[in-house]
């Protein structure tokens, strides 16, 4: 008796054929947000060095249109990458106290909770002026 | 009254007839308590005695009967055929793997990859009879009892697409059996693991996708035990890089 | 089979990942939706308090995570989605690429914001 093995080939967008694989594309890709605002950053501390004139214009070109929808993009795939970030976190950091182990529910939603006072805490920080 | 039925779409490759896999539907009874792999028995009893698949206990611990149903990896033994009804089912090997005959699959590269991970107890002394057993407290056992549940079923390997893309990764279940041992009082061989645990291969082929976990029967969550050999592997860099000075 | 040094990335991918989860949100809301569409007054985030955050030495080592660590965490995660799209050939090309523009952006960031 002959064996043949038959290879089933892997499709380029094999992505596209789960939906568990395409949340978990949309996940990679909110890397390009993440780092672009970080570039966004980078550029606005670049003008900040450059003094009130050239900070000012970057300020005004946050304002065009097309900025603010590109924002608005960002924004959305941050919050995806904070979402999927803190419900992966659990995995990483197993808990256990004397024989039992923390349930992953109660590390991310510490995690949630950080994520809400920190960002309650920045916005104060930046509006109470 | 006419005997409900249920049509099963199985995926069947004859090595020694067929240039590629074809599908062939069956008629089979409709019985309520059904799994899967009563239906595939059914049609090899009373259909036809050709179709091929693995399967052993009928209870979910021996591993052996994981097919892809209706798409996703699954137990043949824990699959009722009544969550599909009325609906067709659709039965093919398990993915990532070559297909041997119809629902069998060719598992060589997980169990030469299982070898590499030394799958047992490593110590410098191994206690004689008359030294006893190791002692273990119940906290010492629950942190590596979820990862000693894994039956080998490679519905996790089925699931993973960096398997699927990259066959040189030493995938979900050969990892957590590394991490089983790692985390395990008894154990004195971490260091020897992490070669091959912390190699691009091992835990870095990994991206976190989590399929693994969701489809493993057994609750193992291999990419927990993924994301945590990552970490100590990342501690041990920075031991080696940081601080060369420390004992090795 | 060697050990891999990627521990050295991913350390700054996980605390780019954690510090990015944590704040990049509530930042994009304020200077890029809020601010511009007036909700907040620009002067929140104006020159004058901009430089003087900039001027202290906690608000430059604090602009500096902001900035340099997200990069890390999103050039490394960009890196393995282009993998996982098809380019698996090309993953060590593209480490070079991805690491070394997150390099010069890191040296970038610490050039701009230093003489403030």
């Amino acid at each position: 008796m002959s064996r043949k093995p038959y290879v089933r080939p892997i499709s380029k967008t094999w992505w596209l054929e789960k939906p568990e694989y395409t949340l978990y594309m949309l996940r990679e890709l909110t890397s390009v947000f993440v780092g672009g605002y970080a570039v966004v950053l980078l550029v606005g501390l670049k003008r900040l060095g450059e003094g009130p004139a050239a900070y000012e214009a970057f300020l005004a070109a946050l304002t065009s249109p097309l900025a603010i929808a590109l924002h608005v993009l960002a924004l959305l795939f941050a919050v995806l990458h904070s979402a999927t970030f803190f419900l992966a976190a659990p995995a990483a950091l197993p808990l256990q106290i004397g024989e039992e182990k923390v349930s992953p529910g109660i590390v991310a939603g510490a995690h949630y909770a950080a994520w809400v006072v920190v960002s309650l805490a920045v916005f104060g920080l930046v509006v109470w002026r | 009254m006419a005997e409900k039925t249920i049509e099963i779409e199985v995926l069947r490759y004859d090595p020694e007839k067929d240039a590629e896999p074809h599908f062939q539907t069956f008629t089979v009874p409709y019985v309520e308590h059904w799994v899967v792999l009563d239906a595939l028995t059914h049609i090899k009893d009373e259909i036809d005695q050709t179709l091929t698949f693995r399967w052993s206990c009928h209870m979910a611990v021996c591993g052996s009967c994981g097919y892809t149903i209706n798409g996703e990896p699954h137990l043949g033994c824990k699959t009722f055929i009544r969550e599909f009804y009325p609906n067709k089912v659709r039965v093919e090997p398990l993915a990532n793997f070559p297909i041997e005959r119809d629902l069998v699959v060719v598992q060589d590269d997980f169990i030469d990859k299982f070898a590499d991970i030394k799958p047992y107890i490593i110590r410098e002394h191994h206690n004689t009879i008359e030294e006893g057993t190791y002692k273990q407290s119940r906290a010492e056992l629950i942190k590596f009892k979820q990862y000693t549940m894994c039956i080998n079923c490679l519905l996790c390997y089925s699931a993973c697409p960096q398997y699927g893309l990259n066959q040189e990764f030493y995938g979900p279940a050969n990892l957590a059996m590394g991490h089983r041992y790692n985390t395990d009082s008894r154990d004195e061989g971490r260091e020897e693991r992490m070669e091959v645990l912390a190699a691009e291969e091992g835990v870095w082929g990994c991206t976190f996708v989590g399929a693994c976990s969701r489809a493993c029967p057994k609750d193992v969550d291999p990419a927990g035990a993924i994301q945590q050999i990552k970490i100590a592997a990342t501690n041990d860099w920075m031991k080696e890089k940081l601080m060369p000075w420390g004992k090795k | 089979m060697a050990k891999s040094n990627e521990p050295m990335v991913w350390s700054l991918f996980s605390a780019g990942g954690m510090i990015s989860a944590l704040v990049t949100p509530v930042l994009i809301l304020i200077t890029g939706i809020a601010v511009p569409l007036g909700i907040i007054g620009s002067d929140a985030i104006g020159f004058e308090r901009a430089q003087a955050f900039a001027a202290n030495p906690i608000g430059k080592l604090i602009l500096l995570a902001l900035v340099i660590l997200p990069l890390w965490h999103g050039v490394h995660r960009f890196r393995f989605a282009l993998v996982d799209l098809g380019l698996h050939g090309a993953k060590r090309a593209l480490g070079f690429v991805c690491y070394g523009f997150a390099a010069i952006c890191s040296v970038l960031a610490i050039v701009a914001v230093v003489p403030i």
